[in-house]
């Protein structure tokens, strides 16, 4: 049965005049369907390997490459994807300490979701937004100086 | 505070659109580049300015430019590398987030300069506000004929495209962006054929940074004296290309009162940066070290921060060049163990996995920092991480990019630098409490 959507499949075709070949749509196809699914099935792949005119394999194995996308059901993404940053800059400033919290009141790990589906905890490197150490990335924007008082109104307007 | 005036942020806080941007003064450098000079000209001026690209490794942009191949019947393509991520560097992303069109200008010179017909801008994945930022700017370049074809009514055709990463720090090595960006794994190419000759779908291509081609606006504004009096010579008579001109920007980050991006004249000392821009470091602390320019450069200690922040003068502490001028400093109450923890643990995760020596070597220091900090760390360990470090990368030839040339570097610089702590923390046998939640995906 197929999964992608009419009109995702032509956001994917309107990317094709940008580059010289099909191939090169491949992360941005893989943009549209991870970030309406939450996923990537199987089933997704080959369809977007079809309308790229590429076998299957050769966009599972560049999705396979980048860890950002997931590929199960079961391993879908939350509403939100919430990024703690385990950078360098952000650790000096309490960014391991962020990340423990967060996944505690939370009450998930790193690369999962909470039981409400709402929100993915992640950790990153360095999201490179150091001057508000420690920062995260709400889906793909930052917020700066998430200090420990901030964490629970953090978590109550994505729980919203 | 300052007495220069910023260019490259002169317009931060003024609106983002192009009529602000063009009220501002914007766009008339490349309405005189089009009326005024002819394409190898602008290439001249780029490389007697001295202007050396701002990503990381300083390579001539100018000469860069001038590699391409002559009388090619195209496309050439130009990449504009917004990967930026480099740990604890920011600056482009400041830059673009305060003055897109800036940055599209430079895009347009350097397409004219090069014969290039489409900019590819590449963005880390985790730059969406900046991404956005950019889209619009660059819906409102082709709404005022400044993209697409004909622009000025000058004959030249540009258009721009904005692709974004799925974050991985490899995509910031110009040909592992060029794999990401045809749609592949970002492996990292061997070179030659460097990408001027061979680069995106096999055309002759151009990787800037987004700060490099901001400075060539102000090149073609001001000319090509006016950047070469910023700046600092070669210290070699011998090697005048070794000369770092222009102004800079540098980030501050880690523990400092003021963290942030400024924009100063090349050269700049660490110390300098640290207290008359950072306001010193943070709770009346003395500082331990710094990383000077990423963390791939190396450690600088407290005692070193009379090292001025250029192309030329951070080897005499044997840290590897300018990097992307972002210090980091953390403070004297820092273990220097938990620091080069970080810094193994990111280029372990970040390696792409091609190479051998590369995936492993990342892995066994990322190995033995672990053990050392739960408190079973040897004496020989040292010599083990620095015999790593020396023996992954391009320098001794054992792999296809250097992002482990990156990772051995600061470890090394770190083991030599500051041995006796590391020697007083194995011996102690202390064990550090380490973030590890378990890990369902990665």
């Amino acid at each position: 049965m197929a999964v992608l959507s009419e009109e995702i499949k032509q956001k994917i075709r309107d990317h094709f005049p940008r580059y010289p070949n099909k191939q090169a749509v491949t992360l941005p196809a893989l943009h549209l369907v991870h970030d309406t699914h939450r996923y990537v099935s199987l089933e997704a792949i080959r369809e977007i390997a079809e309308l790229l005119e590429l076998s299957p394999a050769e966009v599972h194995d560049t999705m396979s490459f980048y860890h950002f996308f997931r590929e199960k059901e079961e391993n879908r993404l939350g509403r939100t994807r919430l990024w703690v940053c385990r950078g360098l800059a952000c650790m000096l400033r309490g960014g391991e300490e962020l990340l423990t919290d967060l996944g505690k009141k939370l009450d998930t790990v790193p690369g999962s979701r909470t039981k409400d589906d709402k929100i993915s905890l992640e950790f990153a490197e360095c999201i490179g937004a150091c001057e508000g150490a420690p920062c995260v990335l709400i889906n793909d924007e930052y917020r700066l100086d998430v200090t420990p008082d901030k964490q629970d109104g953090l978590i109550a307007e994505l729980r919203q | 505070m300052a007495d220069f005036e910023p260019v490259l942020l002169r317009r931060v806080g003024r609106p983002l659109d192009i009529w602000a941007y063009r009220a501002d003064g914007g766009y008339r450098p490349l309405e005189k580049a089009l009326n005024e000079l002819q394409p190898p000209q602008i290439i001249q001026m780029v490389r007697d300015a001295g202007l050396r690209g701002r990503g990381g490794a300083g390579f001539s942009c100018g000469l860069k430019w001038s590699f391409l191949p002559k009388d090619h019947p195209g496309p050439i393509y130009l990449c504009v590398n917004i990967d930026e991520s480099e740990p604890c560097t920011f600056n482009n992303r400041y830059l673009i987030e305060n003055d897109p069109h800036q940055v599209i200008e430079g895009v347009l010179l350097a397409c004219y300069a090069t014969r290039a017909t489409t900019a590819y801008l590449y963005f880390r994945y985790e730059y969406g506000k900046a991404a956005r930022i950019m889209q619009q700017a660059i819906g409102e370049a082709y709404a005022h004929g400044l993209l697409g074809d004909n622009i000025l009514g000058k004959g030249l055709n540009v258009n721009a495209y904005i692709h974004r990463g799925a974050g991985a720090y490899i995509c910031g090595e110009e040909t592992g962006l060029i794999e990401s960006l045809e749609g592949k794994r970002a492996w990292p190419r061997i070179k030659p054929p460097y990408p001027a000759v061979e680069g995106a779908f096999r055309k002759p291509t151009v990787v800037n940074n987004p700060e490099t081609l901001s400075c060539v606006v102000h090149i073609i504004d001001r000319g090509a004296d006016w950047f070469k009096s910023l700046g600092i010579p070669s210290s070699d008579p011998a090697r005048p290309e070794r000369g770092s001109y222009g102004p800079k920007l540098y980030n501050l980050s880690g523990h400092i009162n003021k963290p942030g991006t400024f924009e100063i004249p090349m050269g700049i000392t660490t110390q300098e940066l640290i207290d008359k821009y950072g306001g010193g470091v943070w709770k009346g602390k003395k500082a331990k070290g710094a990383i000077p320019g990423g963390l791939s450069t190396g450690i600088l200690t407290a005692a070193e921060f009379d090292a001025r922040l250029d192309y030329d003068d951070l080897a005499r502490y044997e840290i590897m060049g300018l990097g992307t001028a972002a210090v980091t400093v953390f403070d004297e109450d820092t273990s220097i163990v938990d620091v080069v923890y970080n810094i193994a643990r990111f280029f372990s995760h970040e390696s792409c996995g091609q190479c051998t020596p590369c995936r492993e070597g990342t892995g066994w220091m990322l190995q033995i920092l672990e053990r050392m900090r739960a408190g079973q760390g040897r004496r020989e360990d040292l010599d083990i991480l620095a015999d790593v470090g020396d023996r992954i990368g391009i320098i001794p030839g054992t792999t296809i990019c250097g992002l482990s040339d990156g990772a051995g570097w600061p470890i090394k610089n770190a083991v030599k630098k500051f041995r006796a702590e590391f020697e007083a923390y194995i011996k102690s046998g202390q064990k550090k409490q380490t973030v590890s939640l378990a890990l369902a995906h990665h």
